[in-house]
């Protein structure tokens, strides 16, 4: 099992680098959702995978730890929160300026004009 | 003994915020009654909280009264009050400024963003536990881009994804880190990390090795640190100025940050990371200051030079904060008050002439501005301030970090007074375009309101440097004491009364 877990969270961590490094917002948003559920896999890897083991003490012979879970949940409300607000900044990006290029334009360094 | 008060900074800022999204919405001047009084109200709590841990020493508050390993504390000590103090009176001036210059008048909600803002680096700076550190990082994050787009524009929003993105990456960053620290070690309680790491068996050093180094690369990219200093000029010159000015403190949080860490968790003499911490830190800040210095003498517009002169002092700051010694801390606390500080006036000034000027560029001149004298003799004490010289304190936050590497002349020493002069030539070839060959251009002064509270602010600011200036001396003495409890943490740690229940 964790030979398995770990190559979901090396495969998802992959995918999401990949897609970060793209130049338009939607692979990029893309790209830091896939990093933050490897992230959130992780997290909650670290408190030792168990099986049939409630996080309560005296429910079974062996209890899993409550905290990791906890702390995901935690991860996962607010890897939500700036998903959305990201969504937001790309969707008025691309309405005002007409593209969804994550480089910004040649207007914003106006010392490399002359580079060009 | 301030119990409950050391909430107050947390919880103070949020209600204020809460209470104007539902009760006063759309009502600007409501807004900015309640945020000053918020501030005002932030300043004495700080200033309590200041007084209190000078006197008693690291004080824990306990949420919801859970022990110490399994619940959330809050610790107040000398460091933490200093920051809460410099957050809070680095504030007031802002907030003036936001109303005086009408740009909270842009967009809504610029109020109720800031107080959320406040509180996310306030308890940034009072937590004692690793995970609700990133919770209050993501905090003062999310405010800070509703910040970053306030007043709107299409250059802003995309710059706005860059600085998004990149913090995103950086919040991944640090989660894996205390994923990894969390499974080594069983606890995220900072105090409880600085007793069971000594302990760690060997097999486990290489992942507390990494953790360490992933820890101090989201604190690399709070604090702007090369190479992940990239998103710092688009933000700040693209941000508001007068949040840029706030901003000014967010960089400090990943200096505190790193500061904390290295002395309490991953102390110098900690047999799992030794001086792992400084060897990456010390020629990243060398590197991070000369990339400010160049970028202060090649910025194309105001704001992005005063961008660049924040990455310089973050690059000063890194330098003394990666020995941990007293000696380099005290150096580099009494420059982190004062970079923080004289970067807001540098934003502020920037923000004063962009606004009257009829383009930004540096490259050519424009006409003479509204009230040129006036703002030419804020932009003189801004760049003297940025740049070290006398006789204003950033030339005592310089002598300080100097004498503290007396040891490692040759290298920090040259780096430091090189990069100095490149910033004394950088301010001058801005400050002789932006005032003296506009002289030359024949056109009508463009009528601007005199705003007279935005200025007030940038004077209060300004004598802020002043004060730090004058009382080098009590600050200093003060800070020595700080340093001593940064290096000998017990007192700290006992504080967390660990495995005893409040």
């Amino acid at each position: 099992m964790e030979a398995l877990v770990a190559c979901i969270i090396g495969a998802l961590t992959f995918t999401g680098v990949y897609l970060l490094l793209r130049q338009r917002s939607f692979p990029v948003i893309l790209g830091l959702t896939f990093l933050s559920y490897a992230v959130n896999l992780f997290l909650f890897a670290s408190g030792r995978l168990a099986v049939n083991a409630a996080p309560i003490i005296g429910r079974s012979a062996s209890y899993a730890d409550p905290l990791p879970q906890a702390l995901v949940l935690t991860a996962i409300v607010i890897s939500f929160g700036m998903t959305a607000v990201l969504m937001i900044l790309a969707i008025a990006g691309n309405l005002e300026s007409g593209h969804d290029r994550v480089t910004l334009d040649a207007d914003d360094a106006p010392s490399r004009d002359d580079g060009r | 003994m301030m119990g409950h008060w050391i909430i107050a900074p947390v919880v103070l800022p949020a209600l204020v915020a809460a209470l104007m999204v539902i009760a006063l919405r759309g009502n600007l001047a409501g807004q900015r009654l309640a945020s000053v009084a918020c501030v005002l109200g932030l300043n004495g709590i700080a200033a309590a909280l200041l007084w209190s841990a000078s006197l008693h020493g690291p004080e824990a508050y306990f949420l919801g009264d859970w022990p110490a390993p399994f619940g959330i504390v809050l610790m107040l000590d000398r460091l933490s009050a200093l920051m809460v103090a410099l957050l809070a009176a680095l504030a007031l001036p802002v907030v003036l400024y936001a109303a005086g210059s009408g740009w909270d008048r842009r967009g809504d909600h610029f109020h109720p963003l800031l107080q959320f803002l406040l509180m996310g680096i306030a308890g940034a700076f009072l937590t004692g536990d690793a995970f609700n550190l990133f919770v209050f990082f993501e905090v003062l994050l999310i405010a800070s881009y509703g910040l970053m787009v306030h007043g709107g524009g299409g250059r802003r929003s995309q710059a706005g994804i860059q600085y998004v993105a990149f913090n995103l990456v950086g919040s991944s960053l640090f989660l894996i880190a205390l994923a990894l620290v969390y499974g080594v070690t069983g606890t995220l309680n900072m105090a409880d990390l600085a007793v069971k790491l000594p302990t760690l068996p060997e097999g486990d050093t290489a992942l507390i090795r990494v953790a360490a180094v992933m820890l101090i690369l989201v604190f690399a990219i709070k604090g702007a640190l090369v190479p992940l200093q990239f998103w710092l000029p688009g933000t700040y010159a693209n941000a508001p100025g007068v949040t840029a000015a706030m901003f000014a403190v967010m960089t400090k949080v990943g200096a505190y940050a790193t500061l904390r860490f290295g002395t309490l968790v991953f102390p110098p003499d900690l047999p799992a990371t030794t001086d792992l911490l400084s060897t990456l830190l010390l020629p990243a800040a060398l590197v991070t200051l000369a990339v400010g210095a160049i970028g202060v003498l090649g910025a194309s517009t105001l704001p992005r030079l005063a961008a660049f002169g924040g990455i310089a002092s973050m690059g000063t700051v890194f330098i003394a904060i990666s020995a941990f010694t007293p000696l380099t801390t005290v150096a580099a606390l009494y420059y982190m008050l004062h970079s923080t500080l004289a970067t807001a006036v540098l934003f502020l000034v920037a923000d004063l002439v962009t606004r009257r000027r009829a383009h930004a560029r540096l490259t050519e001149a424009a006409a003479p501005v509204a009230r040129s004298g006036l703002i030419a003799s804020l932009y003189l004490v801004a760049a003297i301030a940025m740049a070290g010289m006398p006789p204003l304190s950033g030339f005592l936050g310089k002598l300080l970090v100097l004498q503290a590497f007396r040891a490692e002349a040759a290298l920090v020493w040259t780096v430091i007074l090189l990069s100095s002069f490149l910033m004394i030539l950088g301010f001058a070839r801005a400050g002789s375009t932006l005032f003296w060959k506009s002289a030359s251009i024949e056109a009508t002064v463009q009528a601007h309101p005199p705003e007279p509270l935005a200025f007030a602010a940038t004077f209060a600011l300004i004598a802020g440097l002043g004060l730090l200036t004058l009382f080098a001396g009590p600050v200093t003495d003060w800070l020595a004491t700080l340093a001593q409890t940064l290096d000998q943490p017990g007192g700290y740690i006992q504080a967390n009364r660990l495995g005893k229940g409040p």
